[in-house]
């Protein structure tokens, strides 16, 4: 730069001549009012037909949806049962996760419209019939993070994103909430859609509440948004969250829980400025209770609490135990007000979350994370995907992110559900490898993964029940028995992905009753 | 070392799944119930699973407790057949009225030992008193059979009998309670508390257990796992207690290496109550695990 000549700018003589859209014949200034441009200049199309069309859609392309309105979503349905109607075929539907209400798509893979689905997770009806035989291809499972390293490198290149939003603006500032409004339904971040606006080639939004521009703070920005939808309804309010997710009473739980939160103490993670993760499910979500007495006995406080947030989390982030909350999605609606109100709580991507090349990602920055199991075996494997009769019944999540990301993950399990044993042989489905799990603790006893011999040595020491996984998969014989094993097919009817993409398992078609 | 029965867990009869997780829950001892909480359609079927129970699983440190349906009726006769030759649980008799009941269980049992080549004897029970007629013949009772471990307090039949209904305060049960307590200390036995059926009022609760503690009963009887850990906290002595009781034996071991049957710590006179209650205190310690290993040390070379 040092030897630029100032006098010798090309065509310096046109300079101050106006180009392209701003020639000087075409340029004509917009003297409307904010009010009036909203109205007049907006990216509001009249239907959902019209902005599949302006967005290209065409037969065999992806399309994306999140799952942040849970079991209450009717975004999927409504949008697949347009495509259906305007004549689709062959698409490849990849949702951040499906639930139970999902089962109507059956209809749409059994008649051609869909060919191919990327999940986290598969729940009821359509689990069912995908456990059953209903696709030709197999169902890739990606975790959280998974999804999020997949569209980013374009293993999984989205065409369209269909994403609801409870709120947005006239030009695509859309969230999971409104501080303008105070009605309208609410789901709190936007986290698992924000990959798939950014990444798109086309972002549609389906809002039952346009509000006014800015439509400030956002969860997507206008800049990512096409199209916008304005729809009736975008879900049902008491399947997209409760009032605060309900500490469970459930004594097994709570010992369980209490268990967890004895082996956090002890796992010398337990120290002013720990950061953790709790997911989902009772025993699980109830460590935060015994935490809190922990914390305020020992005068501790938590730099952050990662995931998916809870009412239990916000109210010990209002405490001042927590100072600060990373939120990929919102549990309940007071996680969602929280969220909406308080200065420290922020929504965070699913690639901020967990994407597994990023360094900084906030899954590898936890001490601890307790997460749930539906079976785990004696290599420590988990799975949390498919149940004791071989149907997928659950969701990956976020379990092999945070498994990795946190410094000691801890797997919570009642050693017996009903009359099946939750320790044994080997998993039925390889959802989180062993190796990245540290303690398992039951109802009947703890086991430290051997890898890891200093932390049994510190369970040890703090006179918690520890024991040997194999001894705890004796437990569960002695009093259940050894199950038959599942009958299945050959046919693959699902891939499990690891984080990176690799495949870590596959679940197989289960046979017919003879 | 000493038995501990601060909480007895209720568990219904003929529910497999809370039979299979009794084990899993702190509670010193486990209640199976064959009488109250059992439809009397599922009377046999209840005998078969707590039979099968206690015959195929483990509940290691635990004591395990069957209460049985009235004897007088052929169900009590049955439940009683059927525990007893487990070997495993301890007898806890309903609705106790005077001690005849009790010989009357007893021969029984030993009827039953013999026959089946059970050590006579072994079998312990428990009396429970329920009525005003069994609260004011608790003297009795208690003495009735060396087979006793305890004697419990059942409120709910009490109070009806009385014609009244509990309340917080639980003043209509001073009288019953005392009266049980008395006795139990007199024969030398166990005094275990009626249930608290509030399960979600842990306050109410608590306060209960502070009452009963204080009145100087060894335990109470829980219907929910929830309800085990509180009692154990009101139950368990202080740092302060463990180390004060603690020096009284150190005291008292030291004076009588010295000859002297008086001994005085900090100025004043240590005598007989106060190193009979330190010994309690240590003795409830120990049982609980609540002595540090030095502590744990020092008590056994004093024992």
């Amino acid at each position: 730069m040092a030897n630029f000549d100032l006098t010798q700018i090309p065509h310096l003589e046109e300079c101050g001549m106006l180009h392209g859209a701003f020639d000087a014949e075409a340029l004509v200034k917009n003297s409307n009012t904010l009010r009036e441009r909203e109205i007049l200049h907006n990216k509001i199309v009249p239907s959902l037909e019209d902005a599949v069309l302006r967005a290209g859609l065409k037969d065999g392309m992806t399309i994306s949806f999140h799952h942040h309105f849970r079991n209450g979503d009717y975004i999927v349905n409504m949008v697949l049962d347009r495509l259906a109607q305007m004549g689709y075929r062959d698409l490849v539907l990849a949702a951040s996760s499906l639930s139970e209400c999902h089962g109507p798509l059956v209809r749409h893979i059994r008649s051609g419209v869909i060919r191919r689905i990327e999940t986290s997770g598969l729940r009821g009806e359509l689990a069912d019939a995908v456990s059953h035989g209903v696709m030709e291809c197999p169902v890739v499972f990606r975790s959280h993070g998974g999804r999020a390293y997949a569209i980013e490198t374009e293993e999984l290149p989205i065409d369209v994103a269909f994403l609801g939003a409870p709120s947005c603006d006239a030009y695509g500032n859309a969230n999971g909430y409104s501080r303008d409004e105070k009605d309208g339904l609410a789901c709190g971040s936007m986290g698992y859609a924000k990959c798939d606006a950014q990444y798109a080639k086309h972002t549609i939004i389906l809002t039952d509440h346009i509000v006014a521009y800015p439509n400030a703070p956002f969860g997507i920005p206008e800049s990512e948004v096409d199209y916008i939808v304005q729809v009736d309804k975008i879900g049902d309010p008491q399947g997209i969250m409760s009032g605060a997710t309900r500490f469970t009473q459930n004594p097994k739980e709570l010992l369980i829980a209490e268990t967890a939160a004895r082996v956090i103490e002890a796992s010398g993670r337990f120290k002013d400025g720990f950061s953790l993760q709790t997911g989902t499910g009772g025993a699980s979500l109830a460590v935060t209770r015994f935490l809190r007495e922990m914390m305020l006995r020992d005068r501790i406080t938590a730099s952050f609490a990662l995931g998916g947030i809870t009412g239990s989390m916000v109210e010990l982030h209002e405490e001042g135990l927590i100072k600060k909350l990373l939120d990929v999605q919102s549990f309940d609606l007071r996680a969602a007000e929280s969220l909406k109100n308080n200065r420290f709580h922020q929504q965070i991507s699913a690639s901020y979350y967990a994407s597994p090349f990023n360094e900084g990602a906030a899954v590898n920055q936890l001490d601890v994370v307790v997460l749930s199991a539906l079976e785990v075996d004696c290599d420590y494997n988990v799975n949390v995907l498919t149940g004791s009769d071989g149907v997928i019944r659950g969701a990956i999540g976020g379990h092999p992110d945070t498994a990795y990301g946190a410094s000691v993950s801890i797997v919570v399990c009642p050693l017996i559900r009903g009359r099946i044993p939750c320790v044994v042989d080997r998993v039925e489905t390889v959802v989180t490898p062993g190796r990245i799990v540290d303690v398992l603790v039951t109802d009947r006893g703890i086991a430290v993964n051997p890898r890891n011999p200093d932390l049994a040595e510190m369970m040890k020491d703090a006179g918690l029940p520890v024991c040997s996984i194999e001894e705890l998969r004796d437990r569960a014989e002695r009093i259940v028995g050894r199950p038959d094993p599942i009958c299945y097919t050959d046919k693959v009817v699902g891939i499990v992905t690891y984080r990176d993409g690799s495949v870590i398992d596959v679940i197989r078609q289960v046979a017919e009753d003879a | 070392m000493r038995q501990l029965r601060r909480t007895m867990l209720y568990v219904p009869g003929n529910n497999a799944g809370m039979i299979k997780d009794a084990g899993i829950y702190p509670a010193d001892c486990i209640m199976f119930d064959l009488e109250d909480s059992v439809s009397a359609g599922e009377k046999d079927a209840a005998r078969f699973l707590v039979y099968e129970a206690l015959s195929t699983l483990d509940y290691p440190g635990k004591e395990l407790v069957v209460r049985i349906n009235d004897l007088s009726s052929r169900l009590g006769m049955d439940d009683l057949e059927a525990i007893v030759r487990t070997g495993k649980a301890v007898i806890r008799l309903p609705k106790t009225e005077c001690a005849g009941d009790v010989l009357a269980c007893e021969a029984q049992i030993a009827r039953i030992e013999q026959e089946n080549g059970i050590e006579v004897g072994s079998t312990g029970m428990m009396a429970a008193v329920e009525s005003a007629a069994g609260v004011l013949n608790a003297k009795e009772i208690a003495v009735a059979s060396p087979r006793l471990i305890g004697i419990a307090l059942g409120a709910e039949d009490y109070v009806t009998d009385l014609r009244t209904n509990r309340s917080p305060e639980g003043i209509e049960l001073l009288f019953a309670r005392s009266m049980v307590l008395l006795a139990a200390r007199a024969a030398g036995i166990d005094a275990i508390d009626t249930v608290y059926s509030e399960v979600n009022n842990e306050e109410g609760f608590r306060a209960e257990v502070r009452l009963i503690k204080q009145l100087g009963f060894d335990g109470k009887s829980v219907i929910n796992p929830r309800q085990i850990n509180p009692v154990h906290e009101i139950y368990t002595p202080t740092r302060k207690d463990i180390e004060k009781s603690l020096a009284i034996m150190e005291a008292i071991a030291e004076a009588a290496r010295r000859g002297s049957g008086v001994a005085a710590l900090n100025g004043k006179m240590i005598d007989k109550p106060v190193v009979e209650r330190a010994r309690y205190t240590l003795e409830l310690a120990q049982a609980q695990g609540t002595l540090q290993k030095e502590e744990e040390r020092i008590w056994q070379t004093l024992t």
